[in-house]
């Protein structure tokens, strides 16, 4: 199999700190993000990162502010879990008008994760939005241990 | 090209030979210089997935304008056995009956020349457009419902174009069958306030010229003449569509390991049709249609507005007429003649459009002389065509053509191969005059970005199975 070639551009994402956190890559027709984490926590909670870059323009320095909310993700495995959690999420700017600003897994086993979200309310004047995604996609989505950590692989549909 | 070798069959189809659990053949659609963009993705290998399932008939189809997609190739057609079949909710894709939909007026080019600018100030102005945005359609629940049932119909009920408006959508703008119990809650919740919006990405929502007629016969009936100024709108089912998709795709892979299918990946997610969860999706899933519809006739009512208010001019000078409205991503049943047997299939359709020839009884009355138009819209710079469906269609490929250029860059490399450039300034050098509300809509959309038009519609037309009626090209364009 072919291997996906790495575009990573720095000008367009402006990774910021967040360059070895998450990666982008090129899909035709859509959005891929490349994931790392030292630990399963760390891989989710830097996933929600990537989402939240692909989606809105926030300057690093921005304070933390809105409300936490807690929830609770199942899936038939890790990669599911991953999907499940990336879907919900997105589902909560969509659906409900937030910014996952921050995300802090506070349990996480291989199918059922917790997650402590900060939330705050979108405001299109402060904030613009990059893109709409339609969705998250199981389309060569992996979550795989590997030496040095976790390292996942997800596309949305834009 | 990764594993796949494709086999020449003629000048204008491939053969993905069968290999391993492959249960038919794919034949992807293609020039040689179409093919020759193939290796840089894995639409073929798509192709190949997609042959994997269960109830699959005859081959796996790849129109075109095939790319990259996530489970189905965009530009994909597949058709199932009702029995032994399947249903994907990822095979008809996340926005439910995205189509297209052509408009006439009376009008020409030198009418209007002054005018391009206010009429597309007027447009983007009154249209609502771009990521989120709401539109001026409130439903209430009971509302809502009305709309997940009845479609197109609805929005002419609550006053938005004319009943003679049904006669030329795809289905009469109702798929029946639809159930908004089978809806969520969520979707219901993202369907509230959608209503009459364009959305963003690929959307758009056009003013063209007629600038070359092909089929003089063709053109006529559906009421086509060089240099008439004509509307074309591509949309689907917004948030809504998207959630249905969603909430159907997550139920499926849940519940997968009991249907016994094997997946090669699963994004193709799916249940037999004559399952209670298949007919559920299928039952939401024209909800979801039914939504795109009302949602397309909601905006054509919205750029007549625009166009009798900014010229001045009465419904009877503009006569703004739908030609046609078309879905190009959809699964329905729909019959054919296999072997001399008529039998009903469900075919999927994943960024590929109806292409019915002259004579089928599902084609418009006043169409069925030379059969049904289909809407194939292309990149800003490049302009539209209107084909018509061919017999060769119903033998080859279930009915079905192309629906537009297709991608061949991604939006990473548009937006760096745009960079330090003005797509906008770019666009109205070639007299195209482009409104965007995202900042970055314009760069990833740009016509580099696209395959050539002229090329992907000359294959199905060389194919047989879609001919050209009528080549359009932008003049003004506004994206969400």
């Amino acid at each position: 199999m072919k291997k996906i070639r790495f575009l990573v551009d720095a000008v367009i994402i402006d990774y910021n700190n967040a360059m070895l956190n998450y990666t982008f890559f090129d899909h035709t027709a859509d959005i891929g993000v490349e994931i790392f984490g030292q630990t399963r926590k760390e891989l989710f909670a830097n996933a929600s990162l990537a989402l939240k870059e692909i989606l809105f323009d926030i300057p690093s320095t921005e304070p933390l502010r809105g409300r936490k909310k807690i929830i609770t993700v199942e899936g038939a495995d890790t990669t599911d879990l991953l999907i499940n959690y990336l879907r919900e999420i997105l589902y909560l700017v969509n659906g409900e008008g937030w910014i996952v600003r921050n995300a802090e897994i506070t349990r996480c086993g291989s199918k059922r994760l917790t997650a402590n979200l900060q939330l705050e309310p979108f405001d299109q004047k402060k904030y613009a939005i990059k893109v709409e995604l339609k969705a998250v996609t199981y389309h060569n989505a992996s979550v795989k241990k590997e030496h040095s950590g976790w390292r996942a692989k997800v596309i949305f549909d834009v | 090209m990764h594993e796949i070798k494709l086999e020449k069959l003629d000048d204008n189809r491939w053969l993905v030979p069968k290999v391993g659990a492959m249960r038919v053949p794919g034949i992807i659609y293609a020039s040689v210089k179409i093919h020759d963009l193939l290796g840089h993705d894995e639409s073929a290998k798509q192709v190949a997935n997609v042959a994997h399932l269960p109830g699959i008939v005859n081959f796996s189809l790849a129109m075109p304008d095939v790319h990259w997609g996530y489970g189905f190739p965009i530009g994909g057609v597949a058709a199932f056995d009702m029995e032994e079949g399947i249903i994907s909710p990822g095979g008809v894709g996340y926005d439910i009956n995205c189509g297209c939909r052509l408009m006439t007026t009376e009008l020409t080019l030198p009418d209007i020349r002054e005018r391009i600018k206010d009429l597309t100030v007027g447009l983007y102005q009154h249209i609502p457009a771009g990521v989120g945005s709401t539109g001026h359609v409130k439903l209430s629940g009971k509302d809502q419902k009305k709309v997940l049932e009845d479609g197109a119909a609805w929005a002419v009920k609550a006053g938005f174009g004319s009943v003679s408006d049904l006669e030329t959508t795809e289905d009469g703008g109702c798929m029946t069958g639809a159930d908004p119990e089978q809806v969520s809650v969520r979707a219901m919740e993202r369907g509230k306030e959608q209503l009459g919006t364009l959305g963003s990405g690929n959307h758009f929502l056009e003013i063209e010229v007629v600038e070359e007629i092909f089929d003089e016969k063709a053109a006529r009936a559906f009421g086509l003449r060089k240099g008439q100024i004509v509307v074309m709108i591509h949309t689907g089912s917004r948030g809504l569509g998207y959630q249905i998709c969603d909430d159907y795709l997550a139920l499926m892979v849940k519940h997968q390991s009991e249907t016994g299918i094997a997946l090669p990946d699963r994004q193709l997610a799916c249940t037999y049709l004559s399952s209670p969860r298949g007919r559920n999706y299928l039952a939401a899933m024209a909800c979801g249609a039914n939504y795109a519809w009302a949602n397309r006739q909601i905006l054509m009512h919205l750029t007549r507005e625009v166009f009798e208010k900014t010229l001045r001019i009465a419904p009877r000078e503009l006569q703004m007429r739908l030609v046609y409205d078309v879905c190009h991503n959809i699964a329905k049943i729909e019959s054919f003649n296999l072997a001399g047997i008529e039998k009903k299939l469900c075919v999927h359709r994943k960024g590929a459009t109806r292409a019915y020839p002259a004579g089928h009884e599902v084609v418009p009355a006043r169409y069925r002389s030379v059969g049904q138009p289909v809407l194939i819209p292309g990149d800003m710079g490049a302009g539209s065509y209107v084909l018509v469906g061919q017999e060769k269609a119903m033998s080859e490929t279930f009915g079905s053509a192309c629906h537009g250029a297709g991608r061949v860059m991604s939006r990473t490399q548009a937006i760096k191969s745009s960079r330090g450039r003005s797509i906008s300034r770019e666009l109205a050098d070639q007299g195209v005059l482009v409104m965007s509300a995202g900042k970055g809509t314009l760069s990833e959309e740009m016509p580099e970005a696209y395959k050539d038009l002229n090329d992907v519609v000359q294959v199905v037309h060389d194919a047989g199975i879609a001919c050209k009626v009528a080549k359009l090209k932008s003049i003004a364009c506004i994206k969400g």
